[in-house]
This record gives structure tokens, sequence and C-alpha cells, in this order.
């Protein structure tokens, strides 16, 4: 596997100076695919397919799945990163919700502490 | 007054966590400090419903909040957001007391169908949430929905907190 010792830019620069691999993330811009499809589609074997992915996975361009005996590529952080940010303002209206059920919660919890009280007395 | 009830009573605060299970599934889960019965009866009692539904960091205020909830019997929420107003309405498919609630959401074909279940433990609740949306636009554009909602009203939350921060110390 290909080691880099620069920071962030060194490593999409490497990463990137491969025309197989750019390749590869300008198709996965368009679709999801196998390791498989992507080896018929550079014409590569799928060993060499799979050493190009492995680099664009560990520098997180790409993320694979492996669903059955098929390994999805898909494209990685900025989708990773949207996604997340989709999911964080999600949680937030929910947890601003709960906040407040919370509220109401302990309220009632009171009421029936009360409630409890007079009845016993 | 309020400060010092709660600074006494309130345990840690529980946290929410949201996971798309699928492009067309959310679920958001939460812990609630109280036995099912209450945290039921907060979302099935219309007077404490809209007590919790839009926290004043949405920037929306609720008009009205009709609730009838059996089986068939319809929910309709009205909203006004600055000059705009809008409404929240469906149908209830399934209510189980205390552990369970399905709704469906009516307001267009993309519409979600949306599962509750209350589980009690040791006086606690686990409510998991599940919204299931008929395709993963609708999905998309639920979140981006909410983040339109909340998002201008995030800078003033983040200025309250700051000067929340600064009070913290004294608890």
């Amino acid at each position: 596997m290909v080691q880099y010792s620069g920071g962030p830019l060194d490593v999409s620069f490497a990463v990137l100076s491969d025309a197989t691999r750019r390749g590869v993330l300008e198709q996965l811009g368009r679709a999801d695919a196998s390791i498989t499809d992507l080896a018929e589609k550079f014409r590569m074997t799928l060993t060499g397919m799979k050493k190009h992915v492995g680099v664009l996975e560990q520098a997180g361009l790409v993320t694979t799945e492996k669903v059955g005996r098929v390994r999805t590529c898909k494209l990685g952080p900025r989708r990773l990163q949207e996604e997340a940010a989709w999911i964080e303002r999600y949680r937030q209206l929910w947890d601003a919700r709960f906040d407040e059920l919370d509220k109401v919660v302990e309220e009632l919890k009171r009421k029936e502490k009360v409630d409890g009280r007079k009845k016993r007395e | 007054m309020d400060a010092r009830r709660e600074s006494e009573v309130a345990p840690m605060k529980n946290r929410t966590t949201v996971e798309r299970k699928s492009e067309r599934e959310l679920v958001v889960t939460r812990t609630f400090n109280g036995p099912a019965r209450l945290v039921f009866e907060a979302w099935t009692k219309p007077e404490l419903f809209r007590q919790w539904w839009v926290p004043k960091s949405m920037g929306m205020s609720l008009l009205s909040c009709e609730m009838d909830v059996r089986v068939g019997g319809r929910y309709r929420l009205e909203f006004a957001h600055g000059d705009s107003r809008s409404a929240f309405f469906g149908t209830y498919k399934e209510v189980t007391p205390h552990s369970r609630l399905v709704w469906t959401n009516e307001e267009s074909d993309e519409g979600s169908v949306t599962t509750v279940t209350f589980a009690g433990n040791g006086g606690k609740t686990l409510l998991v949430m599940h919204e299931l949306y008929p395709s993963k636009e609708a999905l998309d554009a639920a979140g981006t929905g909410a983040a339109d909602a909340m998002g201008e009203t995030f800078e003033q939350l983040d200025e309250l907190l700051v000067t929340l921060g600064t009070s913290v110390g004294r608890s």
C-alpha cells in the first residue's frame, strides 16, 4: 500500500496523480459501482483495480461496502460529510423538541407525586 | 426559582440519536427520565403535545393542535412562521396505550409513516421513532425542511448559549 508522510494536500495529490484513479472518481460521481464493474470499464485486472480502490479508500475519497460477494464503491468524505451535516441538522431539531418534552415529563412526574401525596393524606 | 428547582431535580440530559437506516428510513432515539405511561401521555394529549412539539428554536409558533388519538382518528397542527402558514396533518393507524403509536402524514403524496415505540425500564423510557418515506427524495427533502426550519435560528441559539455559558459556573 502507498504510504504518505505529508499533509492532506500531499495525499490528494499523490492519489490523484494517477489517471485511472481520477477516472474512477469521475465514474463514481455518476453512479456507485462494484470493483468488477470498474475493472471492466478501465480494462484492468480485478487485482489492479482493488489496489487503486484501496488507495482511494485509504485517502477517504472512496468508501466501499461488501454486500454478499460484491464490493460496491461510492464517493467518500464529501458525500459523507454532507450526509453527516444533514443528519446533525435533523438531530438538532429533535433534540430541541425532546428537551422540551423532558420538561413536560418532569412536570407530569411532579404532579403525580403531589397527587399521590394528596390521596394518601 | 425554576432554575433552582431544575438544578436540584434535573438529571443529566439524555442524548438524541438519529440514524438513517436506509434511503427511505430514519430512526430517532432518546431516553426519557419518566415512565412510559407519562411519556405516552405527552405524545397523545394535545394540551401537553403542544408544549414541546414546536421548540422556540424552530422560530415557528403553533396556532392550533387537534388530535383524535384512536385508530382512524385524525390530527391536525397549524403553524405560523413569519407571515406564512402551514399545516401538518394525517391519521392514526395504531394506538397501543403506553407502548406504540403509528400515524401517517398526509400533506402530500410523499408523506411519511411514523412509528413511535415507548419501552419502559426502571422508571425510564426508551423512545424510538421510526419514519418511513415513500422515496429517498422525500426523506432528503424532509431533512432539508428541518434544516430550513432550524437554520436561521441557530445563530440566535448560539448567542444564547454563549450568554448561558458565562453563567454556568454558578451552579
